[in-house]
């Protein structure tokens, strides 16, 4: 018992939180905007690896941390793109072709990271963000250093999310997205344009996501090695499900996840070994399948996810 | 007629081979009422289409207040005062009713929605034309009349000065009609023009100043509402006399179905409530009313694919609680589905899969489909039912409606079923197609099929059924014989109204 | 621009659709060979002499479409029915390690002519466990079961993991974490002698006709492929949605627990956690280079094994990373995503 105090209670865990939750929060931001215009966007997980690569590898080569975000966002946007080509503009079913962006990108990544950096003993890194104090707020007891010395990207992720908050719910383009999402024949007796609209959604949403690969690379670890993503990407599209498709539920979601996620670490270490390891590291798919189980029929789904629009085809 | 505030000159438009719109020109005026008047296929929506921008004209424009709208652009149109009332809403169910209309209303760049001003004047417009709306209910929560209001609401609050509305009386009650024309009247009144697309002659009679007539694409005739009569419109409609079959006398035989307090719950909401009916063997019972009002559970219920919550159902006699879909086949209830295309019909699999697929076991041995009886059977109601445009091999999809509607009839009547579960049959059908279901129907009957018609077309219902039962939220009425009734009678009973009638004329 | 439904498609052009697919493909990845600075036309040699050009290539590469072959008709037939199975990775993993522990502490002992059949059914099983729970959470709670299906590979290969570092683990590997080898007696009968070349190859491509077989000619097929093409539709003509999919989901996880059960029992004799190089993933792409037809996934498993075998020659020598054949199969399903699309449509103006 006094273990699991020790743990709650120390500033080390809600640090990580906030550093575990950053990829999550801009990944299910990211796939929750894509699926609030009307497309799911299963390339999530490649388009993670690919930012978290070629941001790597751009900063790696001389750019600065800054440019190598946006470097990965770039990229994630090409990839969405593609997406976009694939299910809106040719209609194919989102699954399949979510799955073969994944495919593609996370070896293509591979690809491109083998072909230019040579296998060495030791993975070669790049020099991460560091935390930046927040004055004033950082020097509170506990909350300043548990909240409010984080690295740059973690700042901006909550940023984005309240900022996505605001749009999707409060301004005419937000609108236009939900009304893509909910009846495009509508937004289109409306002049909207839905598979315009989509097609933004689907490319800024994949920036998105790749710049929350790139934190994995830049922030959270210095270096890239294959499979590093580890599934994030299917648990933003679970969490996106968890938050009913409400950006401000998404970051909750993302955080109470990354809570649950640094609590087990710890208690990796508490137990120190009683238990074998691999119990813990399945808790987060789990605890995905669960949320997805609770959240599932009471969620308010976009309607026409995962319909594609034609013109003139009702 | 005033100064001409729409016109549309030599307008055609072709989708492959078929010539939808044929060199159409029209015109209308400040404050007029046009009636848009044809078949399905003649031509009406696709016409509308083109005027609000959702497709480009081969040839021809459009000028609004004459200025030439530029083809192929909705938000031209919108901007021109041209607003659309769709047949199926174009609505969000998710969002509030001011999110609805709203959007696309502003720059997609501003960096807030101006609900305020917005909400009041959607306040206003409602106010002023009479459509009350709460602008904070989600959509979804609203009746179809309610969301119709909606759908014109959103119309207005984009200054449209010329209202296309797409066969807007389908979901609606009589009353509501009623209703929904007096307000259209007054729009009209108050400086707005309005066209409206219908296939229903009372109605348009009753609201137009002027009928124009579509037919095969080709603009057929023009007439004023005043100088013309319904019998003229139908022929002009048709294009020939065609005669639907009306019943002929007959006497019933015994009771061979039977409801008995039957309550259905979906979702901890009772959709059928204790409903009663009886069937007898050689009659049509029809079962009229707007749709939505539990007519899709019901023909559910009786095909086998929903579930009692309460209540019995006596099938020749004996009790058979829950009746399962190959129990329904297997004791020859024959099923007509309500949506032919999502129910009746698995579009990319073959006509002969189509016709066996809910018969597998006569055409399967040992878990084998017996392909070449399969194919046979298929062929036979094909010659039978003189469906054309396939072959037994070929994709369903590649069915006209009406072709496909008779393979659906085929499949069940060639083998004379007892009963004939009917869910709208001639729903979206030419005429021609229509006088054919009808026609097979009412030989079923001669033969001593008991046929239950669910429909929500009164002329369908008062020249087929027997007997007439009223659906209205989840409730049946008493049922009253054909020869005791008339329209404003049916009209009532659709609107819930039998009570006080009285149910004196119960049979 | 757009797009309208083809009225017929020619039957010429649904054979040529994955041809067409796999030389954009190549095509596409010849362009990052070429950026990569290499020879194209020399790389594709060498991936085509990397996959036939020896004895021991060959039977290499038969040895490796076998694995492939199950995993693409278990996505092939899940897919037909709408039962989106991406888990085919984590049921490969369960179907191995079932078998390896069946065999090592259970069947041990006993002959081949019974053992073998015996950890057949025992992989087969361990893979459709895994896919009804996320076919269950579809049903009862309408899950999507998609990134139920992925979520539970993570969760399957860590399982894995712990029983070869716990209880199963092979007390002889030097402190290595793999498991306990399978009885001599399990070990799949060869093809050829001195090859890896076992009979699983046999066994799959039975089943692939097996299952044509069962998809074109029986009620079960024809309801399956109902379920899959409207589900509605097939309810109104009396199928039973549930127990079709839950037919659907044993086959499938079925065929997804053998690819791992034969994997263990003709090659490798041991579980480790890098059993599969993303049999399961592969799968999808070879069930949808053949257009979901069971035959089909006989050669497009065979295209797919060329590819990483052949991959793997040519990388030796031209100093191209092999994750060009994992780059060149995720094209060709993309490839054939708009391919088959075209099939289906043309342009209009």
């Amino acid at each position: 018992m006094n273990a699991l105090v020790d743990i709650l209670a120390s500033a080390g865990l809600w640090a990580a939180v906030l550093r575990i939750a950053t990829p999550l929060i801009l990944g299910t931001l990211g796939a929750l905007l894509c699926e609030r215009s009307g497309v799911l966007n299963l390339g999530i997980e490649g388009i993670m690896t690919f930012g978290a690569m070629i941001g790597w590898l751009a900063v790696y080569n001389g750019a600065d941390l800054w440019t190598g975000l946006l470097v990965a966002a770039l990229a994630g946007g090409v990839f969405g793109f593609l997406h976009a080509v694939l299910t809106v503009t040719l209609g194919l079913s989102q699954h399949v072709s979510g799955l073969g962006v994944t495919l593609f990108a996370s070896s293509f990544s591979y690809y491109v990271f083998r072909l230019m950096v040579p296998v060495a003993g030791t993975p070669p890194t790049v020099e991460p963000f560091q935390p930046i104090a927040i004055p004033g707020l950082s020097d509170l007891p506990f909350f300043g250093p548990a909240f409010f010395n984080q690295t740059p990207p973690t700042y901006l992720a909550i940023l984005i999310a309240i900022l996505m908050a605001y749009i999707i719910l409060r301004t005419p383009l937000g609108l236009a997205i939900r009304m893509a999402g909910e009846n495009p024949h509508a937004a289109e007796a409306q002049g909207i344009n839905p598979m315009a609209v989509r097609y933004g959604a689907v490319i800024a949403g994949s920036a998105l996501m790749a710049v929350g690969g790139a934190f994995l690379t830049l922030s959270a670890f210095n270096s890239f090695f294959p499979t590093m993503v580890q599934g994030r990407g299917w648990i933003c599209i679970a969490l996106v499900v968890f938050a009913s498709w409400r950006p401000e539920r998404a970051l909750l979601g993302a955080l109470l996840f990354a809570f649950f996620d640094g609590f087990q670490l710890r208690l990796q270490t508490a137990l120190n070994g009683a238990v074998p390891y691999q119990i813990f590291l399945m808790i987060p798919y789990v605890l995905s399948i669960a949320a997805l189980a609770v959240m599932a029929r009471r969620a308010r789904v976009p309607q026409a996810l995962m319909q594609p629009y034609r013109r003139g085809e009702r | 007629m005033s100064e001409a505030v729409l016109e549309i000159s030599g307008v055609s438009k072709r989708f492959g081979t078929n010539l939808a719109n044929d060199n159409i020109s029209l015109s209308l005026g400040k404050g007029e009422i046009v009636a848009l008047l044809g078949e399905n296929g003649a031509g009406k929506t696709t016409l509308m289409s083109i005027l609000f921008g959702h497709y480009m004209p081969d040839s021809g424009h459009v000028r609004v207040m004459g200025q030439d709208l530029p083809p192929g652009k909705p938000r031209a149109a919108i901007r021109a005062g041209i607003g659309m009332v769709h047949q199926h809403f174009s609505l969000a169910p998710n969002l509030t009713v001011l999110e609805n209309v709203m959007t696309g209303t502003e720059s997609l760049w501003s960096v807030a929605s101006n609900t305020g001003p917005g909400r009041a004047k959607l306040m206003a417009i409602s106010e002023r034309f009479g459509l009350k709306v709460n602008p904070d209910a989600r959509l979804g929560d609203l009746s179809v009349g309610e969301q119709q209001r909606v759908e014109i609401l959103k119309a207005l609050y984009n200054d449209a000065r010329i209202l296309v509305l797409d066969e807007p009386t389908a979901v609606l009650t009589n009353i509501e009609a009623e209703k929904l024309f007096s307000t259209l009247k007054d729009m009209a009144r108050q400086g707005l023009s309005l066209i409206f697309i219908s296939h229903k002659l009372d109605e348009v009679m009753a609201t137009a100043d002027r009928v124009v007539v579509l037919r095969g694409g080709k603009l057929v005739a023009e007439r004023k509402a005043a100088e013309t009569s319904k019998a003229e419109l139908a022929e002009l409609m048709v294009g020939r006399a065609v005669k639907r079959p009306v019943r002929e006398a007959s006497t019933p035989g015994e009771t061979v179905l039977e409801a008995v307090g039957v309550t259905v719950r979906v979702d901890d909401v009772d959709r059928l409530k204790a409903i009663d009916f009886h069937l007898r063997a050689g009659e049509v019972l029809g079962i009229i009313g707007v749709s939505g009002n539990g007519q899709t559970l019901l023909a559910q219920l009786l095909s086998g694919t929903a579930k009692r919550t309460s209540g019995d159902l006596v099938l020749f006699g004996h009790g058979v609680g829950d009746l399962s879909v190959a129990d329904a086949v297997h004791a020859g209830i024959g099923r007509i589905p309500e949506d032919r295309n999502k129910e009746g019909a698995i579009g990319e699999m073959a006509i002969w899969e189509n016709a066996v697929l809910e018969r597998l076991s006569g055409y399967s041995r040992h878990g084998l489909v017996d392909r070449k009886s399969a194919i046979d059977f298929a062929g036979r109601i094909i010659s039978a039912f003189d469906v054309r445009g396939g072959s037994p091999t070929s994709r369903i999809r590649l069915l006209s409606g009406g072709n496909m509607q008779k393979l659906i009839l085929g499949r069940n009547l060639i083998e004379h079923p007892r009963i004939l579960v009917a869910a709208q049959p001639a729903r979206g059908l030419d005429e021609g197609a229509v006088a054919a279901v009808h026609e097979r129907i009412l030989e079923a009957r001669r033969a001593g099929c008991a046929v239950l018609l669910i429909s929500e077309d009164l002329e369908e219902v008062m020249a087929l059924a027997d007997r007439i039962q009223a659906i209205v939220g989840g409730r049946l009425s008493p049922p009253v014989k054909a020869e005791d009734v008339d329209t404003r009678r049916l009209g009532l009973m659709m609107a819930g109204e039998w009570e006080q009638e009285g149910v004196a004329h119960a049979v | 621009m757009r797009f309208e439904r083809r009225e017929h498609r020619p039957a010429a052009l649904v054979i040529a659709t994955p041809i067409l697919a796999v030389v954009a493909a190549l095509a596409v990845a010849g362009l990052l060979i070429a950026l990569a600075g290499a020879p194209v036309l020399t790389a594709y040699w060498k991936i085509l002499t990397g996959a036939f050009g020896s004895r021991l290539s060959t039977t290499e590469t038969l040895t490796r479409a076998a694995p492939l072959m199950l995993t693409g008709l278990a996505a092939a037939i899940a897919f037909r029915a709408r039962l989106w199975n991406i888990g085919a990775e984590g049921q490969f993993y369960l179907g191995a390690i079932a078998v390896a522990a069946t065999s090592s502490h259970v069947l041990a002992g006993l002959p081949s002519a019974v053992q073998i059949p015996l950890l057949f059914v025992v992989g087969a099983a361990a893979g459709m466990v895994l896919l009804l729970v996320p076919l269950w959470l579809r049903l009862r709670f309408s899950v999507d079961e998609v990134v139920t299906t992925l979520l539970l590979n993570f969760v399957a290969i860590l399982f894995v993991s712990m029983l070869i570092d716990g209880v199963l683990k092979d007390p002889t590997a030097f402190g290595w974490p793999q498991s306990v080898g399978i009885d001599s007696a399990a070990k799949l009968p060869k093809l050829l002698a001195r090859s890896r070349l076992h009979i699983g190859l046999i066994i799959a491509i039975g089943l692939a006709f097996a299952i044509h077989f069962v998809q074109s000619r029986t009620v079960f097929g024809l309801q399956s492929r109902a379920a899959g093409l409207n589900p509605t539709g097939a309810v109104f003509a009396g199928v039973p949605l549930a127990r079709t999919l839950v037919i659907v989901a044993m086959m499938s996880g079925g065929l997804a627990g053998l690819a791992g059960a034969i994997e263990v029992m003709g090659v490798k004799g041991y579980v480790t956690t890098d059993l599969s190089p993303g049999y399961g993933y592969s799968g999808i792409v070879v069930a949808m280079l053949a257009n979901l037809n069971p035959l089909g996934v006989v050669l497009a498993a065979l295209f797919t094994a060329i590819m990483f075998v052949g991959a793997d020659g040519m990388s030796r020598s031209l100093g191209i990373p092999t994750y060009i054949a994992d780059v060149t199969v995720a094209l060709s399903l993309i490839s054939m995503l708009i391919a088959v699309f075209f099939t289906q449509y043309r342009i209009r103006r």
